[in-house]
């Protein structure tokens, strides 16, 4: 039987990615939201509206049970990040607060364009704060400032482990990373034409910020974190990596410059999936690097493998659910 | 105000906002689905107009407790994280449990939703019953874990660092199932009155409006069963309390000298300095009769308990009361309403029975509320009975005040949006002509 802190690592990467890749691509259609002009502003709007109405909050449980799970299988390491990053986490929460809350208040509110507007706007904004302070939060982590002394306790001073270039970055990035998702994914949720250009000049925009993003974030990740550097550039699976990630994410832009619109959501997901996965795999075996590791963080093995048993008999229930959730509602899913 | 002051009452302001959205997640899928399938019995168009119509203020109700839930999930570490790094492996199971419990709720809310047309009659009736089931299990599992702070149990501590965890021994704590069922019956009864209460004063408005009587009969037939039931529960709670945690039922009861025949305080005030409770209504040996069934039964006041070791009294007594009050209340209306209806049928359309109801309609609310204060606050100064004071648990983060005053200032805005738009959603057609027979399917899809 594999080390089940291990498995646990897996499953948390997992969700997170989930998260991204539902709840993520959510996100993005409030940036879409913020970004619309134009004479079919209006059009596009109700179609980001329809497309996440009735999946949003199902999406959104993703990252609840990232926070279940982080505090019941690695209580030191969750109890050191709400502590040291609380003020990008309160950010997160008042974005996600105010997210869920305007779009369902836009819904049912007057339907006159001063009272649309308003909310629209409220919806949008913390459509990009959200995905941004989920990525300073991750950025936070990764760049191994957030130290434990000798007798655990976090060492902060509540503002340096985040307020820095590399956590920014990454939270820009995270947001570009959304958008264009959002993109690919709309593009398959309407036959029009219109709206269908309109999604692509916004993902292609995108995409390149994503782009430069993620070079920026590279550059200042040498100083600013320097283990997700070492990870990303040093090891043995580094440049193959890199240059398959790299090569997804041209695919998908290139996918989306000629309307495949399928392939293009294909390659924009798994841009998302490898991006994850080279954060989590550069991160290992830390839970919080440098002072903590997964096993050092870790709640007793009985318990860990008691709750991926749980989670394992849940996904047997919970994944057909979740397919038929997206079966109804999705126009071209599967 | 000090920090841990702040992180308080940031605590308790949204688990108090939050709650009342809670409790609709856990009754309103009850009525709807009561609703669908008498509509789908009878073949009634009006049942699927009401349907329609609740559906409205549903989804607005569940996206703002999804999101403050979801809000509360991130305030527990970041206001209480030595606290979760502690409690949070041992009460693992029902968190994880109840992860997906939301999971199945929102799935299957999607799909009631917005997919009345997508799917058969009979799987959107099922998806309907999947909604009431997730909803009342996460209320269930998330007290469980709630009253593992109360009563924590299913672990081993060595000099402060637990050494042993027995998830379902802590899972399944003694206080586990009072207080599931307390609460469970609670939102049900709270949400019954709430909502009979709307469709009372729209029938007040309009008499016999064939929409509203259906509304108003399903809402107070849950509720009042509920309501009628809850008086027995919350006597098997106060006896298990009695037992497990007397100090929280003498400061319910403002009781301070420990002895046999207790009285039972109604009223007053609690004098915490003087340790005494002035101008209650004292019900002689009620207290010792209501804890043991025994009129003789020693109960244990305050004065035995250390004032460092004491909650505050007069304010756990105050909500003990009002929750006991309302209940009682809640309980006396239910059996009114069901000895007409037993007798006769059309005294059901009287509007004093309507009048009745609207009085009633918030009380719900305002117990649960209430009982909330009376088990959080009436547990302190321990955040774990017993194992970690409150003031332990805290976070080093200065400031506390400031996120407090955010949301607490967001969460107003939030509740009186929510107020408005129920108004405009349901209140609103209440006057309108041919109200709740304009129910038709684009009305479902509110995304014009």
């Amino acid at each position: 039987m594999p080390d089940p802190v291990m498995a646990l690592a897996g499953v948390i990467t997992a969700a997170l990615i989930v998260y991204a890749l539902t709840g993520g691509a959510d996100y993005g259609g409030g940036v879409i939201d913020l970004f619309a002009r134009g004479p079919r502003a209006k059009d596009l709007r109700a179609l980001i509206a329809r497309a996440i109405g009735p999946i949003w909050e199902a999406n959104h449980v993703w990252l609840i049970l990232v926070i279940v799970l982080m505090f019941v299988c690695l209580p030191k390491a969750f109890a050191a990040i709400m502590t040291a990053l609380h003020i990008p986490l309160t950010i997160l929460l008042i974005g996600l607060v105010l997210r869920g809350s305007a779009f369902v208040f836009r819904a049912y509110d007057d339907p006159s364009d001063a009272v649309q507007r308003r909310w629209s706007l409220i919806f949008a904004v913390a459509s990009v704060v959200s995905p941004w302070a989920l990525g300073v939060t991750l950025g936070a982590v990764a760049s191994g400032t957030i130290t434990l002394d000798g007798a655990g306790r976090v060492q902060t001073d509540f503002v340096s482990a985040w307020a820095a270039p590399f956590p920014a970055a990454l939270g820009f990035f995270v947001v570009a990373l959304f958008t264009l998702l959002a993109t690919t994914y709309l593009t398959l949720e309407t036959d029009d034409a219109e709206l269908q250009d309109a999604l692509r000049a916004q993902g292609l925009r995108a995409g390149l910020s994503a782009g430069v993003f993620a070079f920026v974030a590279l550059a200042l990740a040498e100083t600013g974190a320097p283990r997700v550097w070492a990870g990303l550039t040093q090891q043995s699976w580094s440049l193959p990596f890199q240059v398959l990630t790299g090569a997804v994410a041209i695919g998908a832009l290139a996918a989306l410059g000629a309307r495949r619109w399928a392939l293009a959501r294909a390659a924009a997901a798994a841009q998302v999936v490898l991006i994850a996965l080279g954060w989590a795999l550069s991160q290992a075996p830390y839970a919080l690097p440098p002072s903590l590791t997964l096993a050092e963080a870790a709640a007793p093995a009985s318990l860990i493998t008691l709750v991926l048993t749980i989670l394992g008999g849940g996904a047997i229930f919970l994944i057909p659910a979740f397919i038929l959730l997206y079966r109804v509602f999705g126009k071209r899913v599967w | 105000m000090t920090d841990l002051f702040a992180a308080r009452s940031q605590m308790a302001m949204s688990l108090g906002f939050h709650i009342l959205f809670a409790a609709v997640g856990i009754g309103m899928p009850l009525l709807m689905v009561i609703a669908e399938g008498l509509w789908i019995r009878t073949g009634d168009p009006l049942y699927k107009a009401l349907c329609l119509r609740w559906a409205k203020g549903t989804a607005i109700l569940f996206a703002v407790g999804a999101v403050s839930g979801t809000a509360l999930s991130f305030e527990l570490g970041l206001l209480w994280p030595e606290f979760m790094e502690l409690a949070g492996p041992i009460i693992g199971m029902p968190f994880s449990l109840e992860g997906f419990a939301f999971f199945s709720e929102a799935i299957f809310l999607g799909i009631w939703l917005y997919g009345w047309d997508k799917v058969s009659p009979q799987a959107h009736w099922a998806a309907g019953w999947a909604v009431a089931a997730s909803g009342a299990l996460s209320g269930a599992f998330v007290v469980c874990a709630n009253a593992w702070m109360n009563d924590p149990q299913g672990f081993t501590m060595v000099d402060g660092v637990v050494t042993e965890i027995r998830p379902f021994e802590a899972m399944f704590n003694e206080s586990s199932f009072p207080q599931a069922l307390h609460m469970t019956l609670a939102a049900y009864s709270a949400l019954g009155f709430a909502v009979a209460g709307v469709h009372a004063w729209a029938l007040l408005k309009r008499p016999g409006h064939p929409l509203h009587l259906r509304a108003f009969g399903i809402a107070l037939a849950v509720g009042g069963v509920a309501a009628l039931l809850q008086p027995l529960s919350g006597h098997h709670s106060a006896q298990h309390i009695a037992e497990h945690q007397p100090v929280k039922l003498a400061a319910a009861e403002a009781h301070w000298e420990t002895g046999p025949r207790a009285p039972a305080l109604v009223g007053g005030w609690a004098d915490e300095e003087a340790e005494e409770t002035r101008y209650a209504l004292e019900i002689p040996w009620l207290l010792s009769v209501m804890s043991f069934n025994d009129p003789d039964a020693v109960v244990m006041g305050l004065k035995d308990v250390p004032r460092e070791d004491r909650p505050p009294v007069a304010v756990t007594h105050l909500a003990f009361d009002v929750m006991v009050g309302a209940g009682t209340f809640m309980a006396g209306v239910a059996t009114l309403a069901g000895l007409l209806a037993w007798r006769r049928r059309d005294l059901l359309a009287d509007p004093r029975l309507y009048k009745l109801v609207v009085v009633a309609s918030p009380l719900g609310m305002i117990a649960i509320e209430a009982g909330w204060v009376v088990t959080e606050v009436g547990r302190q100064p321990w955040i774990i009975r017993g194992v970690m004071r409150t003031s332990e648990a805290v976070t080093p983060m200065p400031q506390l005040q400031v996120p407090f005053m955010v949301f607490t200032s967001l969460y107003v805005v939030l509740g009186l949006v929510v107020v408005r738009l129920l108004q405009r959603q349901v209140f609103a057609t209440v006057d309108g002509e041919g109200a709740g027979l304009d129910g038709g399917e684009h009305e479902a899809a509110p995304h014009a």
